[in-house]
C-alpha cells in the first residue's frame, strides 16, 4: 500500500476543489470526482458454499449472483463483474486489512483476492440530464425500464472502459475509470455535459 | 456494426466484443506424431464459408468471458449464441 501522505488524486492536476463556484444555478448535470475508493477483485465459485460463506461473514456481503447487479449493505458493495469475478468497494483504508482477512479465511480454496483501488478513479454524475450525457458515449440502453438503480455494467464511455453503477433514480451514477484514462474521460464527461448546464460539485 | 448477445451480460455493441476465429478446432493428440502437413493443417487452415460460420468471441471490454457464436457470415445475422465447450445448437450444428 502507497503512503498515505504522498496519495494523490487522478485528477488532482485538474483543482477541481477550486471550480466549485462556476457552473450555472440552475445545472442540469453535476459531476464530481470520488477518489480513494478501497477496491477488492475478489474471484471464486459461488456454487462452494464455503467460499460464499467465507465471503459473507469476513466483509460482511452478499455476493450477486445476478449478472450486471449490486449489492449494498452497511456502506459497502459488492459488484457483479462475471459469473466467477465481482468488485468488493468500501471505505479508503479498510481494503488492506479486509483483503488479508478474505485471504486467511480462503486459504485452500480456488480463489482470488487483489486490491485495486489504486488503479481506478471514481466520477460521480447526477441530475435530470445525466443520462443524456451518457448516452453521448456509451452504447448500452439506458432507459430505465433497461437499467436502473442497483445495476452496474462493465462498458465504454467514449472508447475508455468503464465500470458504470447507477446509484439512484434521480439519476445518480457513478463511472470507475482506469487512473490513466481518468483526465480523458473526465474532459470528455465535461464536454457533453456543457450544454445542459453542468456544475462542478465539492464532497 | 451489430448487437452481440453475451451469454452473461445481454446484448451489446460489437465494439465491446474481440473476435477469436473459428470455433471447435482440436488439439491434435500426438503433435510429434503428426506430418507437417497435418500440423499446416491444424495451425492455418480455416473453413472461411460464405454463410454459417461457427465462431469463438470474447466480450473483451465487458465481463471478459470467451463464447461461441454461430453467425452468417454473408447477413450478419447472429443465429445463437453458447458456451465454451458446449455443442453447436440446432440445424446449424450440422455445420463441418
Ligand atoms: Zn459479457
Amino acid at each position: 500500500m502507497a503512503e498515505r501522505y504522498k496519495q494523490q488524486g487522478a485528477l488532482a492536476h485538474l483543482h477541481l476543489a477550486a471550480r466549485t463556484a462556476e457552473g450555472p444555478e440552475d445545472a442540469s448535470v453535476r459531476l464530481i470526482e470520488r477518489p480513494f475508493q478501497g477496491q477488492i477483485n475478489l474471484r471464486g465459485e459461488i456454487g462452494d458454499e464455503a467460499f460464499r460463506s467465507a465471503v459473507e461473514s469476513v466483509a460482511g456481503l452478499s455476493l450477486p449472483e445476478t449478472p450486471n447487479s449490486f449489492l449494498e449493505q452497511a456502506g459497502r458493495r459488492a459488484l457483479w463483474l462475471g459469473p466467477n469475478e465481482w468488485l468488493i468497494v468500501l471505505a479508503d483504508g479498510e481494503e488492506t486489512a479486509l483483503a488479508e482477512a478474505l485471504r486467511a479465511a480462503l486459504a485452500g480454496q480456488h480463489a482470488s483476492i487483489a486490491e485495486v483501488g489504486h488503479s481506478r478513479t471514481v466520477i460521480g454524475l447526477a441530475g435530470a440530464r445525466a443520462r443524456e450525457v451518457l448516452r453521448k458515449g456509451c452504447s448500452l440502453d439506458l432507459h430505465p425500464r433497461a437499467f436502473g438503480p442497483g445495476q452496474c455494467a462493465q462498458t465504454l464511455l467514449a472508447r475508455a472502459d468503464m465500470i458504470l453503477l447507477q446509484a439512484d433514480d434521480r439519476p445518480t451514477y457513478e463511472i470507475n475509470a482506469r487512473r490513466s484514462f481518468a483526465d480523458y474521460v473526465w474532459r470528455w464527461l465535461e464536454d457533453a455535459a456543457r450544454e445542459y448546464g453542468c456544475a462542478l460539485v465539492a464532497e | 456494426m451489430f448487437l452481440i448477445q453475451c451469454p452473461w451480460c445481454g446484448p451489446r455493441d460489437e465494439t465491446e466484443f474481440g473476435y477469436g476465429g473459428e470455433a471447435h478446432i482440436a488439439r491434435p493428440a500426438g503433435p510429434e506424431t503428426l506430418s507437417d502437413a497435418d500440423w499446416a493443417d491444424y495451425v492455418f487452415m480455416r473453413k472461411n464459408p460464405k454463410g454459417v460460420h461457427l465462431e469463438r468471441w470474447v466480450h473483451r471490454h465487458g465481463c471478459r468471458r470467451w463464447f461461441n457464436m454461430a453467425r452468417d457470415t454473408y447477413t450478419h445475422q447472429v443465429l445463437g449464441v453458447y458456451q465454451m465447450g458446449e455443442p453447436p445448437p440446432g440445424p446449424e450444428g450440422g455445420d463441418g
